[in-house]
């Protein structure tokens, strides 16, 4: 058994742990970071791929429009290409119903300082005649885009290490403590004591939060997620609907990465899979946006655990009940762009106590008079 | 209570006899099978307008390729027999038992299961030699099928290489044919051969039929070249030649326009794994396989293997365990059991399990093709990574195990999901951390099993 | 036009004609469209990721290297498809 002792133990190694280890090592505190499996491997790393902050959820568009700056300067921090590429991101109208969706979100957008262009049928199909004709119209994200999830958590990860913090991987937690004068971490193979103690434990951020006696009902959520062999470039942006049953990219190489519904979670065993006819599902609703898909074939499917909250917001912020203890999960399943912003709002607020973006939204204590069991469902925006 | 439905996936020998036996109990077995016609790809029978009489298309094996597709046709009345039909996806069903997600002749379709024998069989093992993605290369099985399933040879001049039985076999099989073969290489030594031969001496298995052609050191007065080395394609835009070193170090090249080149068998072991079954790494062929006990179980209840899907016996191996996996369920359903049976099928597969010792003895693993892979190679063909970026991905991206290297490189993610490159590329991180290749783990699967198309077929 | 594959057995059938890049080639009844196209040619696709062109490799369903278009736009993997009368066989550059 090993035993660290360090300033702050950080529970999880998704892209918002390894990016907290990152600001905070910069910061000068010694880190210990524990990952249950592989640092990027759960919902960062299996997840779209979408850099988007239209269609978020207005309280989430202050974080969204920070993170967004980061993600220009991602290659360079990470010294590694994460495929970052502001493709732009279009939310499709399937119905004049939809574009007046559309059309509010833009108009309250703007107070937020989120430019969105909203595209009639004619300039849609002037822009992307690709678009089949069940789609009426659209608003467009010039600045959204989208990147290659698998390498971004990675990345982190090692310039975490780089840094000199100290990552472990295969270390599931078992238990966590405060005993007046700090935290004890009992992972696999490793013992941490720490003065903080970051909570960013995914789809298990409930249970972490609960032995602290906080209650955060989190639902496992596993999206679908489907992809085609590489094809000639067509699909130049980030496609989304209104309702979010289907989105669709193309990445650089060509392939086709679609998805829509969700896939089966086990919070168990940690494992979720893809559903053969959810898959099929997705495959007929990207084929009526974009017709010429046509003759692709699908190589591959996965699914991935997040963990997602009864408002759909994830949990960011102090704990209500312990000192020293901050939180980061529950991501609802578009925690993607957010993680690198989220890496320094966590370093935030165990330095300082407090963070530039404004927190009140997401604070743990919105759902201390929660009561039962929480069961996510419905559709999930990417 | 109704008779439980099980399913064979693949009819090739094993799956053949699985059905033959489960046929025998009354149990209308589901037989599922990629091919338009069953034999599987070493009994591979040609489409309806490409005939040939058996012993043309299967030399030795003609008896033994005649009795299954004669079973086949037999059995036609008793099992539902899916011809044309992949299984693309399985998911485990509550309270048991399985989903099978097929695409037919008439669409995808979702057939409920209770249990299921996987009989999917092999492919070649493949390993980067310069070259290798020049059009004109092909498998060692590739050159056999396109015998086989159309009578043609895979060029004008054919150069072979290999590191098993196979090698020998397809050499016999062209040379009967009629082609012209401009060279036959063993990458294995010769010694290896020899000092084998006494436990092969008794081997009835057709697949030693072939190694005697090596020991006797000519297929048809062809010589067959053991102990090769460095072995090179070259051509611009198609295969020109072929280069080698032999035994003593010396080099040579002879002109040609098409290469058939693998080394060993590997697995087709996808099925097992959606299905959940725990994977065992076996050291002497290398690879990771579905665990199977003597009988045919796996580590998932209700999922019984045969064949090479499962570990890699040959023809003849898998129609013994097509029969005895199929006893052994018969036994969990509670069926009243022929234990004389059972014992004659067990001692029969414990003397080719020996047999087949020998003869992996006979031709051991090439560990000198991996180590000279060059970093320019390219090691996955969909997509074209190369050796360099898997080193580099361990040395300087903390790749420590296959899935972490996917996840960064790409490799195993093109088309064919790292059917062509899985084996090279754990190979290849193995050696760049200096470790055993069993540490760095097996790429996951993932439906679906092969590509389908986006557009539902109507 | 003479191509990678050479046909050993010959035998009785009727022929299938089919196109490749628009030229007029013949197979028969049986053939696969791998056979088919590499009887005439040497290669069957260009390469997506780099130079060259490719001609299949497994010939057994499973390496996926063997994928081509249709000038109606269909992609078949050819050594799993028969040849059928008018298939328009596109390569994409491939030799000729």
């Amino acid at each position: 058994m090993e035993h660290l002792t360090v300033d702050v133990a950080i529970i999880g190694g998704g892209t918002a742990a390894c990016a907290a280890a990152v600001a905070l090592r910069e910061a000068g505190l010694t880190v210990a970071l524990l990952e249950k499996r592989l640092c990027g491997a759960g919902a960062s790393g299996v997840n779209f791929g979408g850099v988007r902050q239209q269609g978020r959820d207005f309280s989430e568009l202050p974080l969204s429009r920070r993170a967004r700056i980061l993600w220009d300067g991602l290659n360079a921090k990470l010294a590694e290409d994460v495929g970052f590429e502001a493709t732009g991101h279009v939310k499709l109208a399937r119905s004049e119903a939809d574009m007046a969706v559309l059309e509010a979100y833009a108009r309250d957008a703007a107070g937020y300082g989120l430019d969105l262009q909203l595209l009639g049928p004619n300039a849609l199909r002037a822009e992307m005649p690709w678009l089949g004709p069940s789609v009426v119209g659209a608003s467009l994200s010039p600045t959204d885009g989208q990147a290659n999830p698998r390498v971004v958590g990675p990345a982190f990860a090692r310039l975490a290490r780089r840094l000199g913090a100290e990552v472990r991987e295969h270390a599931p937690v078992r238990h966590a403590a405060h005993d007046g004068a700090g935290f004890t971490v009992e992972a696999e193979g490793v013992s941490v004591r720490s003065r903080n103690l970051v909570n960013a434990a995914g789809a298990y951020g409930g249970v972490v939060a609960g032995w602290f006696g906080e209650a955060a009902p989190v639902a496992p959520l596993s999206p679908n997620m489907v992809v085609t062999e590489p094809l000639p470039h067509l699909v130049t942006r980030s496609i989304g609907v209104v309702g979010g049953d289907v989105y669709v990219r193309q990445t650089r190489r060509g392939n086709v990465v679609l998805g829509g519904g969700r896939g089966t979670a086990d919070s168990v065993d940690g494992l979720a899979r893809p559903v053969a006819g959810t898959s099929l599902t997705a495959s007929a609703k990207t084929l009526a946006l974009i017709p010429d898909l046509a003759h692709a074939q699908i190589i591959r499917s996965w699914s991935g655990l997040d963990g997602e909250m009864p408002d759909h917001i994830p949990v960011i912020g102090p704990s209500g009940t312990t000192p020293g203890l901050v939180h980061a999960f529950g991501f609802s399943g578009h925690g993607f762009q957010l993680g690198p912003v989220v890496g320094e709002i966590l370093a935030e607020l165990v330095t300082q106590g407090r963070s530039a973006s404004p927190l009140h939204p997401f604070r743990i204590e919105r759902f201390a008079d929660w009561r039962g069991p929480f069961r996510s469902e419905g559709e999930i925006e990417h | 209570m109704p008779e439980p439905v099980v399913a064979i996936v693949g009819a090739g020998p094993a799956g053949l006899r699985a059905a033959q036996v489960l046929a025998e109990a009354s149990l209308r077995p589901l037989l599922i099978d990629e091919g338009h016609r069953a034999g599987g790809q070493i009994y591979r029978r040609p489409p309806p307008g490409a005939e040939r009489p058996a012993a043309a298309l299967y030399g030795f094996e003609a008896g033994r390729a005649r009795a299954l597709h004669d079973l086949a046709d037999a059995l036609a009345p008793r099992i539902a027999y899916r011809p044309g039909t992949m299984v693309w996806g399985i998911a485990p069903r509550e309270p048991a038992g399985f989903d099978l997600d097929c695409l037919g002749p008439e669409g995808h379709g979702r057939i409920p299961v209770d249990r299921l024998v996987l009989a999917t069989g092999a492919m070649d093992r493949t390993l980067p030699v310069p070259g290798w993605t020049l059009p004109g290369v092909f498998t060692l099985g590739a050159a056999q099928i396109a015998l086989k399933a159309q009578g043609v040879a895979i060029g004008r001049r054919v150069a072979l290489v290999g590191a098993g039985p196979l090698l020998p076999l397809v050499a016999h099989q062209y040379a009967k044919a009629g082609a012209t073969l401009a060279a036959v290489l063993d990458v294995t030594p010769l010694a290896a051969k020899i000092a084998a031969a006494p436990r092969l001496a008794a081997m009835p298995a057709t697949l030693g039929k072939g190694l005697w052609y090596t020991l006797r050191g000519a297929v048809r007065g062809l010589p067959v070249r053991s102990g090769v080395r460095a072995v090179a394609v070259e051509g611009d835009r198609r295969v020109e030649a072929l280069a080698w070193e032999d035994s003593r170090g010396r080099r040579h090249r002879v002109p040609c326009d098409a290469v058939g080149a693998s080394f060993g068998l590997r697995s087709e072991a996808q099925a097992a794994d959606l299905a959940g079954c725990r994977f065992v790494f076996e050291p002497v062929t290398r690879q990771w396989q579905p665990e199977r006990s003597a009988e045919g179980r796996s580590s998932q209840p209700q999922v019984y293997l045969a064949g090479d899907g499962s570990g890699i016996g040959g023809a003849d191996v898998a129609e013994l365990q097509g029969e005895r996996t199929a006893l052994a369920l018969l036994a969990d359903l509670g069926r009243t059991r022929d234990a004389a049976r059972e014992a004659r099928l067990d001692r029969q597969l414990a003397r080719q399990a020996g047999f087949r010792a020998a003869l992996e003895a006979a031709y051991p693993y090439p560990h000198h093709i991996v180590k000279t892979i060059a970093d320019d190679e390219i090691v996955c063909r969909c997509e074209g990574i190369t050796a360099g970026a898997l080193r580099r991905a361990a040395t300087e991206r903390d790749a420590r195990e296959m899935n972490r290297l996917k996840a960064l490189t790409r490799i195993g993610m093109g088309r064919c999901q790292g059917r062509v490159c899985g084996h090279a590329a754990a190979e290849i991180l193995a050696q760049s951390l200096q470790v055993p290749v069993e540490t760095v783990g097996r790429l996951r699967g993932q439906a679906p099993i092969k590509p389908i198309p986006l557009r539902e077929p109507v | 036009m003479s191509g990678l594959f050479r046909r050993l057995a010959t035998r009785p059938g009727a022929t299938v004609p089919f196109t490749i890049d628009g030229v007029q080639a013949e197979a028969r009844v049986g053939d696969l469209l791998i056979s088919a196209i590499l009887l005439h040619r040497h290669a069957l696709r260009r390469f997506e990721f780099g130079p060259g062109e490719r001609a299949g490799y497994c010939l057994m369903g499973a390496c996926q290297d063997c994928w081509v278009g249709l000038a109606d736009g269909r992609r078949l993997r050819a050594c799993t498809t028969l040849i059928e009368s008018g298939m328009a066989v596109v390569t994409g550059g491939a030799d000729a």
